[in-house]
């Protein structure tokens, strides 16, 4: 697969080249020596993420999002293809190398509660990574930068000595950012942060990553399956579906010109905000469930759901491909 | 700050940390079960301690001409034995004030081995997963499959009766539970996303077994050991019973029972006073071990 990555001016902060991710999902006969079943759940994404800018990742459930964000901290392997974090291929780090990266990739998780530990205090919490890290520092000056965190995602530092299950969903996701912060990261990855929190939390929540975002220049990779906060806070944009690229563009070229009919279809989900409007709008309802990514369909894996598909589509695999500047759509009939 | 919205508690003064014990008193104190259990095991620690201060007799003195004397409240009885004697005139009050540092030390010894192993492989069994988890597993479900007491008797057997190896029977026999619920526990919080962070903030293995899993796995194992002194007393009073764990004359509250079990109906007393310190004594381990995780859970903390 010879996709391009959307931005080749600078060298990318990080540089996903047809990555892949796949599970061991038992064998295919009863036989030991039959061949093992892979489910592919990423399979050949490309994107790159420039230092201070937000990529989105968007799909709905089960499209390979998360085991995306996995293999890029190190929790999955990766099982082909590469990313180059800062000039380092992250595929084969040894434990050593890894420690030296985890400073640089920080990752916030989608239940802010179960993140974190339940018997450790506020301030023990958002200091663990600085305690792992640099075993040298002492106790005051962890203390001191525990409480710049604080107060640099909103929280006071008089809850310090508190336990997380004493905080609502929003404030423990500003503790889950604080613990990310805290090791001055230059990438975060954002494991559809907000999707368990109330829409009115959820605002606080992204304004607060976009606000740290342009103070301290970081990168965020930021997945998330309601397109309306992709919208807000992401520079561009990658659509997936069952593991692969469907279309990747800028935001504001994706939300107004979608190419990809799965595109179209998340878009027209998207509820408006004006009553009357959505009343009135064609919801393009996608019929049936996502295939599995142990046995995907032949050809374009969103054929067995997409309004446009015909023969063609299940022969040959469409490229992700330019449609215009920037712009890369996978699928067959979009330049028709 | 620049962060918008909510600023959580806002006014309220900068907490100090309140002393962990004194936190810990605090909510342990509200549990009025727990405090009579505690005050129990004090009054029968004190007992071991002092037992040769409070004892009116030694533990082993026999004299065959008050033999079987009732305790002082009824027909025949003398102040001088309060609780009665038994078949060869030796005081039970004395006995059972002895008896209590066999009972207590039994019941810490037995719990202490068998937490430590047991933690200690289950841990290893929950993180590591694969040939060893099975490797371990299976061990503790054959084990659990032969009746405990009856598993004890034949450690006992193999190792010969005696009070130390009884201990060992009995760490044994209640190994399986404690390495089971360190595994279960572990693999339930192994796959919540606090791990996870701990993995990304670059945690070694050794920091996530120790300071991260294993102290959400406290509670249940507190619970788990305090009733586990009570049965270890139980267990190693049975094997006592059936003359396979402290050897007569010592005044181990099993052996006692054992030692006297004929005259149950000529002298009730022979019987029921070392089996009612069996019973409060089991009865305050496990109100004690109902507090402790109440106290110790922070999720119950208001």
């Amino acid at each position: 697969m010879n996709s391009r990555p959307l931005q080749t001016a600078q060298p990318a902060l990080l540089e996903v080249r047809d990555l892949k991710v796949t599970f061991n999902v038992g064998r295919t006969g009863l036989l030991p020596w039959a061949s093992p079943r892979l489910l592919r759940a990423v399979d050949g994404v490309s994107f790159s993420v420039n230092a201070g800018e937000t990529l989105g990742i968007v799909g709905e459930s089960g499209c390979g999002k998360s085991s995306l964000a996995r293999a890029l901290v190190g929790l999955n392997p990766i099982a082909g293809g590469e990313a180059v974090f800062r000039g380092r291929s992250l595929g084969n780090l040894s434990k050593q190398q890894w420690q030296d990266v985890r400073a640089d990739i920080q990752m916030i998780f989608q239940d802010p509660l179960s993140s974190l530990d339940p018997r450790m205090t506020i301030g023990d919490i958002i200091a663990e990574p600085l305690q792992v890290q640099r075993p040298g520092m002492g106790r005051r000056e962890v203390s001191a930068e525990v409480e710049r965190v604080m107060l640099r995602v909103g929280l006071l530092s008089n809850v310090i000595n508190r336990y997380p299950h004493e905080f609502s969903g929003g404030q423990c996701q500003r503790v889950g950012i604080a613990r990310a912060l805290i090791v001055k990261p230059k990438l975060i990855i954002c494991d559809e942060p907000v999707s368990a929190l109330d829409v009115s939390i959820q605002a606080q929540v992204i304004n607060l990553l976009m606000d740290l975002q342009y103070s301290e220049g970081l990168a965020l990779v930021f997945i998330a399956h309601d397109l309306a906060v992709v919208k807000h806070i992401a520079d561009k944009v990658v659509v997936m579906y069952l593991g692969r690229t469907m279309e990747a563009a800028p935001t504001n070229v994706l939300f107004d010109s979608p190419m990809h009919p799965y595109t179209s279809a998340l878009l027209s989900a998207v509820p408006l905000p004006d009553p009357e409007l959505e009343r009135n709008k064609a919801v393009q309802i996608l019929e049936g469930d996502i295939p599995s990514p142990v046995n995907p369909p032949s050809g374009c894996v969103f054929r067995t759901r997409c309004p446009k598909a015909d023969d063609a589509c299940a022969a040959s695999l469409p490229m992700l491909s330019a449609i215009a500047e920037l712009h890369n759509v996978a699928c067959l009939k979009a330049h028709t | 700050m620049s962060a918008p919205g909510i600023a959580p508690t806002a006014g309220q003064p900068i907490q100090s940390p309140p002393h962990p014990l004194r936190e810990f008193w605090g909510y342990f104190s509200s549990n009025h079960g727990a405090v009579a259990g505690l005050v129990i095991i004090v009054l029968v620690l004190l007992m071991a301690i002092f037992a040769d201060l409070i004892a009116p007799h030694a533990p082993f003195e026999t004299n065959t001409l008050v033999a079987l004397t009732p305790p002082f409240w009824q027909d025949g009885g003398s102040t001088t034995y309060l609780l009665g004697t038994d078949a060869i005139g030796r005081d039970i009050l004395s006995r059972l004030i002895y008896g209590s540092r066999l009972s207590l030390s039994i019941g810490v010894v037995v719990v202490t081995l068998s937490v430590i192993t047991g933690v200690v492989l289950g841990l290893l069994a929950g993180y590591f997963r694969g040939v060893l988890e099975i490797a371990i597993m299976r061990v503790m479900d054959i084990m659990l499959t032969i009746p405990s007491l009856l598993l004890a008797i034949v450690i006992v057997a193999i190792l010969g009766p005696g009070l130390i190896n009884a201990m060992i029977a009995v760490a044994l026999v209640v190994l399986p539970h404690y390495v089971r619920i360190t595994r279960a526990t572990v693999i339930a919080e192994m796959s919540k996303d606090y791990v996870t962070a701990a993995v990304v903030s670059g945690a070694g293995r050794i920091r996530i077994m120790f300071s991260e899993v294993l102290p959400n796995c406290t509670p249940l194992l507190i619970v788990q050991a305090s009733l586990g002194i009570s049965a270890a007393i139980l267990d190693a009073a049975a094997l006592g019973f059936l003359g396979l764990g402290a050897q007569p004359p010592s005044p181990e509250w099993g052996t006692m029972l054992a030692d006297s079990r004929e005259f149950v109906l000529r002298a009730w007393w022979v019987v029921t006073f070392p089996g009612l310190m069996i019973l409060i004594t089991v009865l305050a381990f496990n109100l004690l071990g109902d507090g402790l995780r109440d106290a110790l859970d922070p999720k119950l903390k208001r």
